[in-house]
């Protein structure tokens, strides 16, 4: 990796050199590289590339990798996760190899992870950190609401001074230490720079991450450090560098979905929650987040407090408030389907049937541009590969399986 | 789909998905006969069809063991207004032959099963799963495609079995921006319809006189989704989001959730019934509002 992200670098320097004798509008397209996406097909036409063969291919690989994962444990989620993303807004992170900037970029795609997380695991919380002129700042508290979190972050836009690695840590580590015990605590650091400004040990931070059971992740947007692969080794975390633009968001979402847990790092707990019913269409009443007067909303079944939105925490007697699709949100981690199996090219036969059972596509011809099809192992039904991809990555459910008849008392709880 | 001038594509054309339930144990306890209430159906999809040129409809049949395409007016497109000489536009002929092989062949794998006490729920979660996977490749077709939303006619129960897949379904379909409409002609409140169209922005009415059935579809379900922005449509009435403990089926609004595989629980226990973990002794309610406390202390 660290060579490849140096080769990469070498070759924008090259490139810079290069860029220098042409104009600001042709320089767009050369760092757009547009040209990159084309190809000639058979008339000499030019074409965009196919990619979904390649784009499959990929998914694949990703979903192998998780499900082999999961085999050697008994599938556990860290479903309520405390989560600090620690951005790095040094001199680093206002340089121009990503456009129009790293803080642009990542600001950009922090934004988006925050509402995919909060899609995800919705009885997790999110705070953020930053760190600037070697010093590490808080921008929000921990807390549930996406909004509040994607304002603080887009009102503190600049970069400037050193990075230090240890202060984000002291500071997050600090916050995270008061969490339950049920809660998974993580840090995910975006880290632009390539050196640390540190008061002190860092390797000292490090083991009290370790020994309060911080899960570490770093995502470096310059080549690779050692001390932030040794944090990730440390505190089990995944550690990575970002290629281009596409990889960082990739590699950022890859954190959206709640990691294995590890039974010893959070202690299984009852937590008690209020289910609150929605006020009745009419009633008029002051809500105790905004202190307004609204129509609507709902009502903490302990207190009776009016509030606007669900999921919260009551802010009068401090109950967790979720609706009962909220923790439904998070079921499909539990019981997600396997992966399917690929079938290739050479063994279609005329006993299978001509159409994709999800989408009704054809199976053969044209229309499947990716050659070849997959087949649940359970239902064995057949499936194209855009559905494939489409019913692992966002609908979690096996239309196959969902059209056989189950007895009742094989309940999906119980598998 | 290519064939159709795609220039004419504009807000108001409909991919209507259907989902018809044809469970056959709901359909030998009701009042309207299967037949009365089919007819009501091809009135409402031949109107669909006839509101504009390029509105598409596909019929997915709920049935109690399978799930099966039925009809999909694209596969057919000259066929509109061709008469086959019994009074019936050709195309639900087609429509025709197609249920009545599967509900032959749903009966048959009825039989197979053993026959021990019988939930009466048709497999909502296969259709809606199949409805979405159509839906998806519409939207992979290009930038020109009809604005697609399902309609789920439904009589029978909801399959307690299916909670978690016809949830996925309905995030599913929010995420894609797809509202699921429901129509729910059975006897008690359907919990996941009400939920599915109240989560989605979909529009949910349970009629009470199913003689009338056609004039509530074309009313109320035949409206597209840039029209329904200047019509008054039935209000969704409280839906009612509190859940119901695992223990004892009984709905609270107070209650335990278990930290690693979050199921509901009334009341404290020691150890969590569906995944096994044992819970630690620390009085959780105390801990979490401490830690708030301490956590909110530097900024005030
Ligand atoms: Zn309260
Ligand atoms: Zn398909
Ligand atoms: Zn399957
Ligand atoms: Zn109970
Ligand atoms: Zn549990």
């Amino acid at each position: 990796m660290s060579n490849r992200s140096k080769r990469l670098n070498e070759e924008a320097e090259e490139d810079e050199e290069e860029a220098e004798g042409i104009g600001d509008w042709e320089r767009t397209y050369v760092d757009d590289r547009s040209w990159e996406a084309l190809q000639e097909d058979e008339s000499g036409l030019l074409r965009p590339i196919d990619n979904s063969a390649i784009y499959h291919a990929q998914y694949r690989r990703r979903l192998r990798m998780l499900s082999a994962a999961a085999a050697g444990t008994r599938i556990q989620k860290g479903l309520i996760r405390y989560l600090y993303i620690v951005i790095d807004f040094s001199r680093a992170a206002a340089e121009m190899d990503f456009r129009p900037s790293r803080l642009a970029i990542m600001a950009k795609h922090v934004e988006a992870f925050i509402r995919e997380f909060f899609d995800q695991n919705p009885l997790s919380q999110i705070g953020l950190v930053s760190i600037k002129d070697g010093v590490a700042h808080t921008l929000t508290d921990l807390g549930g609401s996406p909004e509040s979190h994607i304002q603080a972050l887009m009102g503190k836009l600049e970069a400037s001074g050193d990075s230090s690695l240890q202060n984000g840590l002291e500071l997050v580590h600090e916050y995270l230490s008061q969490i339950p015990s049920y809660g998974h605590r993580e840090v995910l650091i975006l880290y632009s720079a390539l050196s640390t400004c540190d008061p002190g040990n860092i390797m000292e931070t490090i083991q009290r991450c370790k020994e309060s059971k911080l899960r570490c992740s770093v995502i470096g947007l310059s080549a690779e450090m050692f001390i932030c692969k040794y944090l990730c080794q440390e505190t089990g975390g995944l550690y990575s560098v970002a290629l281009d633009e596409v990889h960082l968001k990739d590699l950022l979402l890859e954190h959206a979905p709640p990691p294995p847990a590890i039974a010893e790092f959070a202690v299984a707990n009852l937590i008690k929650m209020g289910f609150p019913q929605s006020a009745a269409e009419n009633s008029r009443a002051i809500c105790s987040c905004h202190n307004e007067a609204k129509i609507g909303g709902y009502t903490c079944p302990r207190c009776k407090a009016r509030i606007c939105d669900l999921p919260t925490e009551c802010t009068i007697c401090g109950l967790t408030l979720v609706s009962s699709p909220h923790l439904a949100r998070s079921y499909h981690h539990l019981f997600p389907i396997a992966p399917f199996d690929e079938v290739p090219l050479s063994s279609l036969n005329n006993l299978m049937p001509k159409s994709c059972f999800g989408c009704q596509q054809s199976l053969r011809g044209a229309g499947n541009k990716g050659g070849s099809c997959v087949t649940c192992s359970k239902c064995k039904h057949y499936f194209c590969l855009d559905c494939d991809i489409y019913i692992h990555e966002s609908l979690h459910n096996c239309p196959g399986c969902e059209s056989i008849h189950r007895p009742k008392s094989v309940s999906m709880m119980e598998e | 789909m290519a064939s159709v001038t795609s220039k004419l594509y504009s807000d108001d054309v409909s991919l209507l998905v259907l989902l018809l339930d044809t469970n056959p144990f709901y359909w030998s306890t009701t009042s309207i006969k299967f037949s009365q209430f089919l007819s009501h159906v091809l009135a409402f999809l031949n109107a669909v069809l006839g509101l504009n040129q390029l509105n598409q409809v596909v019929v997915i049949a709920t049935g109690y063991s399978s799930c099966d395409y039925i009809y999909d007016s694209s596969l057919t497109p000259n066929g509109h207004f061709e008469s086959s000489g019994t009074g019936m536009p050709a195309i639900f002929s087609s429509l025709l032959k197609k249920l009545d092989e599967f509900s032959a062949k749903d009966e048959e794998l009825c039989k197979e099963e053993d026959n021990e006490k019988r939930v009466a729920s048709s497999l909502l979660s296969g259709s809606l799963s199949m409805a979405l996977c159509y839906i998806q490749r519409v939207f992979r077709s290009g930038h020109l495609h009809p604005q697609p939303r399902i309609l789920c006619l439904q009589g029978s129960p909801d399959g307690p079995e299916q909670y978690v897949a016809v949830m996925n379904s309905i995030f599913s379909a929010q995420r894609l921006m797809v509202p699921i409409d429901s129509c729910y002609i059975g006897t008690q409140n359907s919990a996941f319809l009400q939920q599915a169209s109240y989560i989605t922005g979909g529009v949910h009415h349970s009629p009470k006189q199913l003689d009338g059935l056609f004039q509530y579809l074309t009313t109320i379900f035949a409206t597209d989704l840039y029209t329904r922005g200047f019509v008054q449509l039935p209000k969704p009435v409280g839906v009612d989001f509190r859940a119901s403990c695992f223990c004892h089926k009984k709905t609270i609004d107070m209650g335990y959730i278990c930290s690693v595989c979050l199921s509901i629980f009334c009341e404290h226990h020691k150890k969590c019934s569906t995944c096994g973990s044992v819970f630690g002794q620390s009085k959780l309610d105390e801990a979490s509002s401490v830690a708030n406390k301490k956590r909110k202390a530097p900024d005030s």
